[in-house]
Parts: C-alpha cells; sequence; structure tokens
C-alpha cells in the first residue's frame, strides 16, 4: 500500500467512517465555492489611507502622498539620494513607461544580488494591519519586493480595501486563481532573533517606502 | 533530532543552574508575555476569532480526508507535486529523492519545526549537501551545533555574546558586539547562499485547500529568499495544516501574530502556490509538498483528536511556568513545553517520556491563552492516566497517592492527621516561619522554602473565629 493509502485508510479509521458519501462531499465542495463568512476586525475608520499609513508606519515603514504615476520617478529619486543610493533600480513593468530622470539605470528582470532598490506596483493595500498584497506575474518579478535593500511601493488609493477578505473577493472576481506567489507584506524585513529586539533588514528589505498614489 | 526526553530531570537541573539560559528565558516573561495580553486587550473581537479558529479546525479534521484530497487536486493543477509521508524515515527518503535528482549541492532552509520532526537536517548532512538554516534563530543555533529551544524563538536561549563568539568563529571576522552590526553579517553571509542553493526547503503554516496554496508567516523574509531563488522548493509540513478557503485563513492570520509575538501581523504572510508560471522570470521550478503524518492520523477520533488544532505560535509555551524556568531543551525533542509535553508522548511513544506531563503544575495558564482553545491540562492529565494504567507511575507515588486517598475519605481521620502535621510543621519552624528542607521530600525543599504552617489548621482557625457551633 502506499503512504498515501496508508495514511487515507488511517484517517478514516480514527474518524470511524468510511470515504465521504457524494452528497457530503457536495456539501463540503459547496462550502469551498461559497466559503462562509467570519468575523473580521473592526474597520470602521472613514478615511482608510490614514489607518493604512498609521498602520503601516508603525512598523517601521514609510508612507508619502503622491498625485499620479508620473510622479513615481522623482519620489524615488528624491528618497535614493536622501540615503544615498546609486540612481539605479529594478521596475516591475506593471507601472508601466515611466520617465526616470537622467542617470538612472532601470532594470525589469529579476533581481541579482548586488541590487541596492526595487520600485513595484502592489496589487491591493489592506487598511485593516496596514499591509500590502504582491501577487507574482511576468510584470511583477517577485524577487523585486525581497532582494532589494530598499524597496518602493506604489499603491493606488482605489486598490486600497478595508480586509484581507476583500482580497479574494477581488481575486475570485479576476478569475485567474491564485498566482504562484501571493505576499502580505506589512513592513520591512525584521527579527527579533537576538534577545528578542527589534532589528531591520534581517534578510529582505530594510527599508519600505509606499508611495500612495491619487 | 536527536530524542533526550528520558534525561528530562537531569536536563532540567542543568537548565536551572545555565545562568546564561535563565538570563534569556527572563527576557520572555517581559517580551512575549507582556506583548501578547497587549495585542488581545486592543482587539474587541479577540476571543470570538479564537472561538470561530477552534471550530474552523474541528471542521477540518472532521473531513480531513476530503480537504487533503481538494488540497492534492489542487497543488498538482498547479504544476506542483504532493508526497505523503507516513513517518520521518518516509519524509527523509522521499526528500532525499528529490534532492538527489535536482543535483543539489547547497540546500537553504527556512524554519520547520516539520522538518526536525523528520530529523532532515542531519539526513541531507549525512548524504553530503550542505545544509544552511535561513531564519537567523535557527542559523544561530546551527552554528552552535544545538537543536531549537523555542518553536518560533529558536536561540531565545542564547544571550547576545555568545551570538557574537558563534559569528566570529564562523565568519573569519572580527568579533561583533553591537545587535544591529551581528544582524548585518549574517544578512551578508546568507545572501550568498539563497542565490546558490539549488533547492529551497521551507515549512508550511497553512494549506490552502481551495487554491493549493502553502502559506508562510515570517518576519525575516528568510522563507521568501529560501523559497523563491532555490530552482527547486521543498514545503514540509503536516496533514493536519490543511485549512478550507482564503476566508477561513484570514481568521488564523488574525489569531496567530497576536497570539506567536504580540504582533498585529508579521512582516510577511506568504503564499506559494507551484512553480513558475510561463512566462515567469523567477521562482522555483519544481514545487513539491511533503505531508507528513507521523502518528497525526492516529490522535484523529482519540482523546487527543484536540491536539490537531495546534498552529504552533507558541503561546503556551511562553506562559508555562515550567517553560520559563527550564527552557526548551530539557523537554529532549522538537516540541517543548505544554504542547510538547502533549505531542512528545503520543509521536515518540510512552516509553522515555514519562516525565514531560508530570513537569507540569495544572495552572492552566496554556490553556487560557491558547489562540484554537486546545484544553492542553486536560489531555496533560489524561496522558497521566493512561501512563497508570500502564503501570508506569513509579511505586512511591502510588502508594503515597493510596494512603492518601484512604485518608481523605475518611474526613476524621483527615482533620485529625492535619491536626497533628501542622503541628508537627510548625515546632520544627522554630518560630521562624519557614522550612528550609521537609524530611520526606528533600526535593521540593531543594530550590525554595516552604512557608511553615503557625500550628493550626485551617478548621480550627475558622470554627475559632466564627464560635464552634
Amino acid at each position: 500500500m502506499s503512504s498515501r493509502d496508508t495514511i487515507f485508510k488511517a484517517i478514516r479509521q480514527g474518524l470511524g467512517r468510511g470515504p465521504l458519501d457524494d452528497a457530503a462531499r457536495a456539501k463540503l465542495d459547496a462550502r469551498i465555492a461559497e466559503p462562509p463568512q467570519h468575523i473580521r476586525a473592526t474597520v470602521d475608520d472613514a478615511d482608510l489611507v490614514a489607518r493604512f499609513a498609521q498602520r503601516f508606519e508603525s512598523r517601521s515603514g514609510t508612507t508619502e502622498r503622491i498625485a499620479s504615476l508620473a510622479d513615481v520617478p522623482a519620489a524615488v529619486a528624491a528618497l535614493a539620494e536622501s540615503y544615498a543610493i546609486a540612481p539605479s533600480a529594478v521596475v516591475g513593468t506593471a507601472l508601466g513607461e515611466l520617465a526616470w530622470p537622467e542617470g538612472w539605470q532601470i532594470d525589469h528582470g529579476a533581481a541579482t544580488i548586488d541590487v541596492m532598490l526595487g520600485v513595484s506596483l502592489a496589487w491591493r493595500g489592506i487598511a485593516e494591519t496596514g499591509s500590502i498584497l504582491m501577487l507574482s506575474g511576468p510584470e511583477r518579478p517577485i524577487t523585486h519586493n525581497f532582494v532589494p535593500e530598499t524597496h518602493v511601493v506604489v499603491l493606488p488609493v482605489e486598490h486600497l480595501v478595508r480586509h484581507y477578505e476583500d482580497c479574494w473577493v477581488a481575486l475570485r472576481e479576476a478569475g485567474q486563481g491564485a498566482p504562484r506567489a501571493m505576499n502580505f507584506i506589512s513592513g520591512p524585513s525584521r527579527t527579533g532573533d537576538v534577545e528578542q529586539t527589534i532589528e531591520l533588514g534581517a534578510h529582505g528589505p530594510r527599508r519600505m517606502h509606499v508611495l500612495i498614489l491619487g | 533530532m536527536e530524542f533526550r526526553s528520558p534525561e528530562f530531570k537531569t536536563r532540567a537541573v542543568h537548565a536551572l543552574h545555565d545562568a546564561n539560559l535563565q538570563k534569556a528565558l527572563s527576557n520572555t516573561k517581559a517580551g512575549f508575555v507582556v506583548k501578547r495580553a497587549q495585542a488581545a486587550a486592543e482587539m474587541p473581537e479577540f476571543e470570538a476569532l479564537r472561538d470561530t479558529a477552534a471550530e474552523i479546525k474541528n471542521h477540518v479534521l472532521a473531513n480531513l480526508d476530503h480537504y487533503l484530497e481538494k488540497y492534492e487536486a489542487a497543488v498538482t493543477a498547479a504544476g506542483g507535486h504532493v508526497h505523503y509521508a507516513t513517518d520521518a524515515e518516509d519524509a527523509r527518503r522521499i526528500i532525499l529523492g528529490i534532492c538527489k535528482k535536482a543535483n543539489a549541492k547547497r540546500i537553504t532552509k527556512g524554519k520547520s519545526m516539520v522538518s526536525e520532526e523528520m530529523s532532515l537536517n542531519e539526513a541531507l548532512i549525512g548524504e553530503g549537501y550542505e545544509v544552511v538554516e535561513t531564519d537567523l534563530g535557527e542559523y544561530i543555533i546551527q552554528l552552535a551545533d544545538e537543536p531549537p529551544s523555542h518553536i518560533i524563538a529558536p536561540a531565545i536561549h542564547k544571550t547576545k555574546d555568545q551570538v557574537a563568539d558563534l559569528f566570529a568563529a564562523a565568519h573569519n571576522k572580527p568579533r561583533k558586539t553591537d545587535r544591529a552590526a551581528l544582524v548585518a553579517e549574517a544578512r551578508e553571509v546568507l545572501r550568498e547562499k539563497y542565490f546558490t542553493a539549488e533547492v529551497g526547503i521551507t515549512g508550511g503554516n497553512f494549506l490552502v485547500a481551495e487554491t493549493g496554496s502553502s502559506v508562510i508567516v515570517t518576519n525575516e523574509g528568510n522563507g521568501d529568499l529560501t523559497q523563491t531563488l532555490a530552482k527547486v522548493h521543498i514545503v514540509t509540513s503536516g496533514i493536519e495544516r490543511v485549512i478550507p478557503t482564503l476566508d477561513d485563513l484570514s481568521v488564523f492570520l488574525r489569531i496567530l501574530a497576536r497570539s506567536a509575538t504580540g504582533q498585529e501581523t508579521e512582516s510577511y504572510t506568504t503564499f506559494s502556490t507551484g512553480p513558475r508560471r510561463p512566462g515567469d522570470i523567477d521562482g522555483p521550478e519544481e514545487y513539491h509538498v511533503v505531508l507528513l503524518d507521523n502518528g497525526r492520523s492516529k490522535m484523529l477520533g482519540s482523546r487527543f483528536q484536540d491536539m490537531l488544532r495546534c498552529i504552533r505560535c507558541g503561546a503556551c509555551m511562553n506562559h508555562c511556568p515550567v517553560y520559563g524556568s527550564i527552557g526548551g531543551h530539557a523537554y529532549g525533542w522538537v516540541y517543548p513545553g505544554p504542547m510538547g509535553s502533549v505531542l512528545t508522548p503520543l509521536i515518540k511513544g510512552m516509553d522515555g517520556t514519562y516525565d514531560l506531563p508530570n513537569a507540569c503544575t495544572l495552572n492552566g495558564r496554556c490553556q487560557s491563552v491558547c489562540p484554537v482553545r486546545i484544553p492542553l491540562p486536560d489531555l496533560l492529565r489524561e496522558i497521566r492516566h493512561q501512563q497508570f494504567r500502564k503501570d508506569m507511575t513509579p511505586k512511591r507515588q502510588k502508594q503515597a497517592l493510596k494512603l492518601w486517598r484512604y485518608v481523605a475519605e475518611r474526613p476524621k481521620l483527615y482533620h485529625f492527621a492535619e491536626r497533628i502535621g501542622v503541628r508537627i510543621l510548625a515546632s520544627m519552624a522554630n518560630g521562624k516561619g519557614k522550612l528550609r528542607s521537609l524530611p520526606f521530600d528533600p526535593g521540593w525543599t531543594g530550590a525554595r522554602d516552604l512557608p511553615a504552617p503557625t500550628g493550626r489548621t485551617f478548621l480550627e482557625l475558622w470554627q475559632a473565629k466564627r464560635g464552634d457551633k
């Protein structure tokens, strides 16, 4: 008997029954198709942007409001200058064609070990916890989120939702199933593994900056 | 991981006299305990979420076969592979096979307690692979050649100076004592490893049946780099970790971090669904999930089924006065503290684990903080019952209990014995108010004094105060 068969047999033996009948299976499948909605954290803030920013900043992230996508390069350049980061970045093509200032080197490929700055487009922002949701894809390389020391994320306000569950509704509506990778990111990388004292930049970005667009 | 639970008593004594460990453990109390209490207090829905989480887990366990089939089908549809392993040996065989096929030399690992259950590192290293733990805490203890002492903070027993010594010895760099410099040094060393590893192994906090996703929750981002940059990603998880839908998962995301570290959320919650897709320019080329049974299916339908709800947050050990005094290593296997004292006898067997459920004061703090409301004290008591039925209880303890029972069932005799007892103890204390050592149980007073009775029993005092009736 295969390990799989052994385990399934043991599970059913433990539960004191054979395989579920069709009716029982249909009921469980319906529970997946129409997921029951559970209790959530109350998010009654009138200003979701303010809540998002407050929560994100509470974990050492930074935020800034910009008016249009065209403002992204200047905002990124200003940030790079203030932290003395060289004018070079990996940028997901999901952000479209941006007019970068002269002297900037932009790469759309996967992030390599020496990349210091990444700029990405968020798929959703979640006001409840001040988190962003990134999806992977050819236009949104996942290495951009984790390899660079500084990560800048553009979050359009129309994509800021209240709860995690709002992301699932949007994902199901998109109808593509789950992408290879989805990441809720809630601030810079951190560790408390040395004497339970928080240090930023354990492995992922040391610095995270969200440009709230709109 | 080596099984050293039979040595619990000597290891516990050793731990109590380890000054570095005691210093490190005192940090836990101030850290995790206070932060969890704050996080719970700040969220009005927290208690209701715990109820819902327990209900979801119970629903899954009652239909575990179906949800595993659903999950497996979804992973397969996304191009991944699901492997079932009945025990640790089976799991090692599967993973060694995948690594061999991948022609691997270097393997990076994110934190996985299930892989500790498998004794995976030992097996991989034995086959000549270089294995690099990437969670900073796991990396530290790997350098120290020690097992984890806490399921979410594996190096909690190490002080900064000890970390500095380990890094100086391993990295061939000047010794640093600044915390930030130590973290930066590890970052630099491990970065190289992520980019050159052929296989990345992570755990799986949750498995979503709806999408076929494995979910990990981290603060460092090490698991993400491990699974993104290697050519082959292997997930190790337990068969009980499946969850029906993303909406069900959302409940657990709200309680896991709060219970574990007192955070509203960790920095990263990462979902992986199969290997890289057409057009993707990064991500692993192969995706495998190894689901370990190792005694879990036997818990279904037993008195211990509730234990399968566990989400491995570590709150029970953070709040356990025994864990707080002796740390995780004394328990001698993968899972320490209250949850470990239930799981170790169930997975490794009753032999050699006698002391674990007995090293519990039944104070109930673990149950009061468990996010999925596992009745840990009841389960520990149930293991004690089974030990008693198997005649494993020490003779002297049995005789003492029999004697106590005989007396307790006869109130007059009980009160008489009590009156004598308190008078003897009071005279032994000689007016000092405390006893430095007890004649029949010197162990009890080995590290503390017994407050001495005043010479009269509670009943006597009560009757005197109320006027005898």
